[in-house]
Order: structure tokens, then C-alpha cells, then sequence
């Protein structure tokens, strides 16, 4: 058990680390620029975690977070670098939407439930579309999973200003039909935005946890994303379970996005999930795509996009400057060999076994 | 009519320029093994980097080369994360994107804001520009757009017909062969990255002058993924690569062609087009690639 203890705390150092380190340039960076550091890093902690408010406009962040980032983590087991979280919440968003604007009459629990299953379908659905070119014709699912994306924002582009999908009241600005009210999901935090969907999210690490862990198809798929070869002469599947491997990434996204439509925004606009897709990615390797620790990281990342407001507010730094800290913490996160070289002992260990830190091979 | 073509003409060349600027330099870094979707990033601080070094200076070759010395120096960055420290390379590439994001806004509002600046300006070459049609197309252009067309012919030359180009080409499909025979491959990677860095870069700067003349958030929008299609269109070789570009750019001057008739409120799925291409000519010839079997794997000395 102590040593269990010791072990995760040791896999914490690396993390906790480069997320120092990149405070304290993003420190210096603003600092060059002429900003004041001290009060910018205050507003943005206050920003934050500051009231009930804060903490409410954070969790709001954290939820999709933690679905992107599900999304990549699942995906990644199974040995597929899914960079197509964006596209996948985007496109599960628009049949969420659908679903809640144009369905009347159901009861509550039995309407939010169709909402999520067609957000989850629609996620899936595109996802698996990367799974089939990848098993079918060899398409590397690295550039496949980009295009996807810039396809689903043009799909989007559309939604938003064609019938049936868009919102035909006079005078609106380009955006899809407003969900009904009865499937806005409800407050959880008093005096705050903070909606239901934050638990869903918490229940779908949850679900991520006892799949990947606690069933088979879970273990094939860890197998097979450490050692395809493996898996293959113990009798599994790979093609099999890359499909479900990505069709479960996609739904995950697709869950985020009508989570938060109906959650938060009620209707969809261009944009409204901007950056959640490679947020997703950098939330889910800071983790190391533990369960717990993609919580951590998300809440970590939700903390910064919802406290950059205040900055901005406050200290007059633009909120966006937070992306440099974001970049910098996943940069360090991935490169452990920085710290081994700066620690003086860089060329002694390199001839040692590679740190299989991010998983990710980028075969094609 | 003949109006119609040289405006499409034009149009298509000057959307191409900035996609076949940034996937020749994608094609030698690609070749030689590394996979860098940070080109995007890179594209985005080029943009902001031109506009910040022609208001400085008031001239836009300063602008041209304070961007393409930013994209040397993340390409060194790039570089050093991934070849040195043997990072993901995917992930180092999605960070520098989301990094360039913050940076190119914040240093935008602190700068620039907006502000108009000396842009690229047209320098119509003697004589050939004097051709009916064919001299507005292909000889009126700015110093960037030549520089492609010449770029093209000579990154042909240099990746097949030289040692270098043998060297990068090799390091990407068996770095540990090429370790035995003397090749240094730390050094051919980082030269590759490096070069694809500063074609990125100018290809930024080339987004925000060429046509306008001023710096707005996020403006390189995509094309720096969109960049990535070509070189993989384009099989990883410059001259497929130009043409890819310039079926690309194609595909964007027809949109706005077609923006005023009847199909013009499907405009959406004609920007779809070259996306669509990609993936189709990525399952058509996956398995006659040019794509290195080194690709995407750091090198360890053993």
C-alpha cells in the first residue's frame, strides 16, 4: 500500500513540474511584455477558485475538457492518436441539437436521454468513419482525423445558416434552433452557471475507469494499444477493437458537445466548443490518461481558460495569454528528458530503455 | 471572359502561394521522418512576425525576414524537443500551435492591433508582363510569389538529384543504416525541421501581406493543416506538391466564382472539396506512398 502511495506520487513529479516551470516562464514571457505579473497570476487565481461563481465558471470548462480528452485517452489505449475530437463534438452537437429543438411532448428523462444518445451516435459515427479508412485502405488516422475536423466545421458553417437546421427567428444571429426548455439540464451550484452536465462528465471517467479496467474488450484493447503483436498471437481482434475503440472515442466527444449545448449554451453557434478538441488532447497527456489524473489536468486547464478572463479583466493581460502557459505545460509534460538534462545526468541515461510517457506511435 | 480567367488565374495563385510555401518545407522535414502539425503554429507567428517587422522597419522584405527567422527559431525548438529529447511529435507539434495561439493575440494587442502596414508590393517583370493575359497571370506578382515558383524546381533538385536530398531522405526511412554509413542524423534532422520552420514562416508572412496588409487574430485559419494535405497530396515530392497547391487554391477561387449564382448558399461544401480530396488520395495510395517508414519515430543512438 505505501508503496502504491510513493509510486503515484512519483508519477506525479513530472507533471507538478512542468507545470512550474511553465508558470514561471509564461512569468517571464508577460514580464518581457510588460505586464505585472504579480497581479495578473492573483486576478487569474481569484478568476478562478475566487467565489462560488468562479468555481462554477471552472467546473463549466472542465466539462467538455474531460470529454475531449476521453475521447483521446480511449482511443490512445487502443494504440489510435484520435485528433479529431473537435469534429466528433461538433457533428454529436448538431444531432444532440436536433434531437432536443425538434422533439416535443417526451418526458424529461426520456427526452435528455434520446439527446445524449444521438450526440453520442453522431460523435461515433464520425469517428468510426476514421476507424474504416484507417482498417480498409491504410489511411493514417493522424491526417484522416484533421481533415474530419475541418470537414464538421464547414458542416457546422452550414447548420447555422441553412434550414432546417438553423434558427429562424427574425433577427437572429446565425445559429442552430434553440434546445426546448424542458431538457435544459439544471443548475447544480447555486449562484453560478454551473450545470448537471459536470456530473455526467465525472460519471464518464467513471465509465472510462471500469471499461478500460474491469472488462475484456478494456484489456484487449490495453494490450493490443501496448503491443499490437501481442494481441494478435493471444487471439484478439485488432481490427475489431480499433472500430469500437474509436467509435467509443467519438461518442465521448460527441457526448461533450451536446452536454454542452444543452448544459449551457441551449443553442449551437460557429465556434461555440473553439480549442475544446486540442485541449482535449494536451488534458488527456497530462494525465498520462489516468482517470484521476485527466480530472486534475482538466481542472487545471478549466481553471486557466475560466481565471483568463479575470486577468484580462483585471490586470489588462489578454486572456489568450493563457494558451502559452497551456502550450508550454503539455510541451514539458511529454519532454521528461528535459529534466534529465538539465539535471546534469541527460547523457548517462540515454542509452537506457525509451520512457514510454505518451504511448502514442505514430505509425501509418 | 478573358477577365474571368485572369482574375480566377489570379486568384488561385495567390491563395496557392502561401500552401505550397509551407508543404515544401513539410515535404522535407516529412521525408526525413518527423511528423510536424505545428506548421500551423508556425504559419500563425510568421503572419504576426512579418507585420511586426515591416511596421518596424517600414518595409516588408524586413517583415519577410524577421518571419522567417521566427520560424528558424521554433523549428530549432521543434528540433530540439523532438530529435534531441525525442518527444511525440504529434503532441510537441499540437503544443505549438496552441502556444502560437496565446502569443501571436497577446504580442497582436501589446504591438500591433490592427495597425496597416507596408505590404508585399507587385514588381511586374519586364517584357513578359507586357504579354496579353498570360503576363497579368503569371508576371505580376510580388517577390514571395516568384520565390515559390522558383522554390519548387530547386526543393526537386536539392531532395532528388543531391547528396543532401539523399541524406534527408534516407535519415527518414532508416535513421540506424544511416548512423553505421557516417550520416549524422541528429544534424540532417534538425537542418530538415529548420528549413521547413522558415518556409513556414515566410509562407505566414505571406498570408498577412500579400494581399492585405495588416495582422488579425487567428487568420492563418487552417491553412497551415491545410498545408499538411498538400505535402500528403502531393505524395512528398515538390512538383506534385506545386500542383496540389494550385488545385487546392483551385478549389477556393471557383468558391468565390460561385458565390454569386445559384449553388452559392452551398458554399460550405465546396470548402469541403480539398479536404475531401486528401482523404480520398490518402486511401488511394497509402500503399504507394512516399510517406518514410521512419516517419513519426525518434531516432536513439545506440
Amino acid at each position: 500500500m505505501q508503496k502504491k502511495i510513493l509510486k503515484s506520487l512519483n508519477s506525479l513529479t513530472f507533471p507538478l513540474l512542468s507545470i512550474i516551470v511553465a508558470l514561471m516562464l509564461g512569468a517571464l514571457i508577460m514580464m518581457a511584455m510588460g505586464y505585472d505579473v504579480g497581479k495578473a497570476y492573483t486576478s487569474l487565481l481569484n478568476g478562478a477558485f475566487g467565489s462560488k461563481n468562479s468555481i462554477g465558471e471552472t467546473l463549466i470548462q472542465v466539462t467538455p475538457l474531460i470529454f475531449t480528452a476521453l475521447s483521446y485517452a480511449i482511443a490512445l489505449r487502443c494504440g489510435l492518436i484520435n485528433l479529431g475530437a473537435e469534429g466528433q463534438l461538433y457533428i454529436g452537437a448538431i444531432c444532440g441539437s436536433m434531437v432536443g429543438a425538434h422533439i416535443s411532448g417526451l418526458p424529461t428523462i426520456l427526452h435528455i436521454l434520446l439527446i445524449l444518445i444521438a450526440g453520442f451516435l453522431g460523435g461515433a459515427l464520425w469517428g468510426l468513419i476514421v476507424g474504416i479508412l484507417k482498417i480498409r485502405f491504410g489511411a493514417s488516422e493522424l491526417i484522416t482525423t484533421i481533415m474530419l475536423n475541418y470537414i464538421a466545421l464547414e458542416l457546422v458553417s452550414y447548420c447555422v445558416t441553412n434550414a432546417p437546421f438553423k434558427d429562424m427567428t427574425k433577427g437572429a444571429a446565425p445559429r442552430m434552433t434553440s434546445v426546448i426548455d424542458a431538457v435544459k439540464l439544471p443548475t447544480i451550484l447555486s449562484g453560478s452557471r454551473l450545470h448537471a452536465g459536470f456530473i455526467l462528465a465525472l460519471l464518464g471517467v467513471l465509465i472510462y475507469h471500469i471499461f478500460m479496467w474491469k472488462t475484456t474488450r478494456g484489456y484487449e484493447m490495453r494490450v493490443i494499444g501496448l503491443n499490437p503483436n501481442a494481441g494478435r498471437y493471444s487471439g484478439m481482434n485488432i481490427k475489431s477493437n480499433g472500430l469500437l475503440s474509436i467509435f467509443i472515442a467519438g461518442g465521448f466527444a460527441g457526448l461533450g458537445g451536446v452536454i454542452q449545448i444543452i448544459g449551457l449554451t441551449y443553442f449551437l453557434t460557429e465556434g461555440f466548443a473553439a480549442n475544446m478538441g486540442f485541449s482535449g488532447v494536451a488534458v488527456a497527456l497530462l494525465g498520462g490518461c489516468h482517470p484521476l489524473g485527466m480530472i486534475a489536468s482538466a481542472i487545471l486547464f478549466g481553471a486557466l481558460n475560466a481565471g483568463g478572463v479575470k486577468m484580462q479583466l483585471l490586470a489588462g493581460v489578454p486572456s489568450a495569454s493563457i494558451y502559452m502557459i497551456q502550450g508550454m505545460i503539455i510541451l514539458f509534460a511529454v519532454s521528461r528528458e528535459l529534466f534529465k538534462w538539465f539535471s546534469g545526468k541527460g547523457r548517462s541515461l540515454l542509452p537506457k530503455k525509451a520512457n514510454k510517457t505518451s504511448g502514442g506511435v505514430a505509425n501509418g | 471572359m478573358v477577365d474571368l480567367i485572369t482574375n480566377f488565374l489570379t486568384a488561385d495563385i495567390r491563395t496557392a502561394t502561401p500552401l505550397i510555401l509551407a508543404a515544401l518545407g513539410l515535404v522535407f522535414s516529412e521525408r526525413a521522418g518527423i511528423v510536424n502539425i505545428g506548421t500551423e503554429g508556425v504559419m500563425l507567428t510568421g503572419a504576426l512576425l512579418g507585420c511586426v517587422g515591416s511596421s518596424i522597419w517600414d518595409s516588408s522584405f524586413a517583415g519577410a525576414l524577421l518571419a522567417i527567422a521566427g520560424g528558424a527559431v521554433l523549428g530549432f525548438i521543434f528540433a530540439f524537443f523532438t530529435v534531441s529529447l525525442r518527444s511525440n511529435q504529434i503532441v510537441v507539434g499540437a503544443a505549438f500551435n496552441i502556444f502560437a495561439g496565446g502569443f501571436t493575440i497577446t504580442l497582436n494587442r501589446l504591438l500591433l492591433n490592427g495597425e496597416k502596414v507596408v505590404g508585399f508590393s507587385n514588381y511586374p517583370i519586364p517584357i513578359l508582363s507586357k504579354i496579353p493575359i498570360l503576363g497579368d497571370v503569371f508576371f505580376n506578382w510580388s517577390i514571395p510569389v516568384y520565390l515559390t515558383f522558383i522554390a519548387v524546381p530547386l526543393c526537386w533538385f536539392v531532395l532528388l538529384k543531391t547528396n543532401i536530398g539523399l541524406k534527408v531522405r534516407a535519415v527518414g526511412e532508416n535513421p540506424k543504416a544511416c548512423d553505421t554509413v557516417g550520416i549524422n542524423v541528429f544534424r540532417t534532422r534538425y537542418g530538415a525541421i529548420i528549413f521547413s520552420g522558415m518556409m513556414a514562416g515566410l509562407a505566414g508572412s505571406f498570408v498577412s501581406m500579400g494581399q492585405l496588409s495588416s495582422f488579425t487574430e487567428g487568420m492563418v485559419a487552417g491553412k497551415g493543416f491545410m498545408a499538411m494535405a498538400v505535402c500528403v497530396f502531393g505524395n512528398y515530392s515538390p512538383i506534385s506538391v506545386m500542383l496540389a497547391g494550385l488545385l487546392f487554391g483551385a478549389a477556393d477561387a471557383l468558391k468565390y466564382r460561385l458565390l454569386t449564382t445559384s449553388i452559392g448558399g452551398y458554399y460550405q461544401f465546396l470548402n469541403m472539396l480539398p479536404y475531401l480530396i486528401t482523404i480520398i488520395a490518402l486511401c488511394a495510395f497509402a500503399k504507394r506512398t512516399n510517406k518514410p517508414a521512419g516517419s513519426g519515430i525518434a531516432y536513439r543512438k545506440e
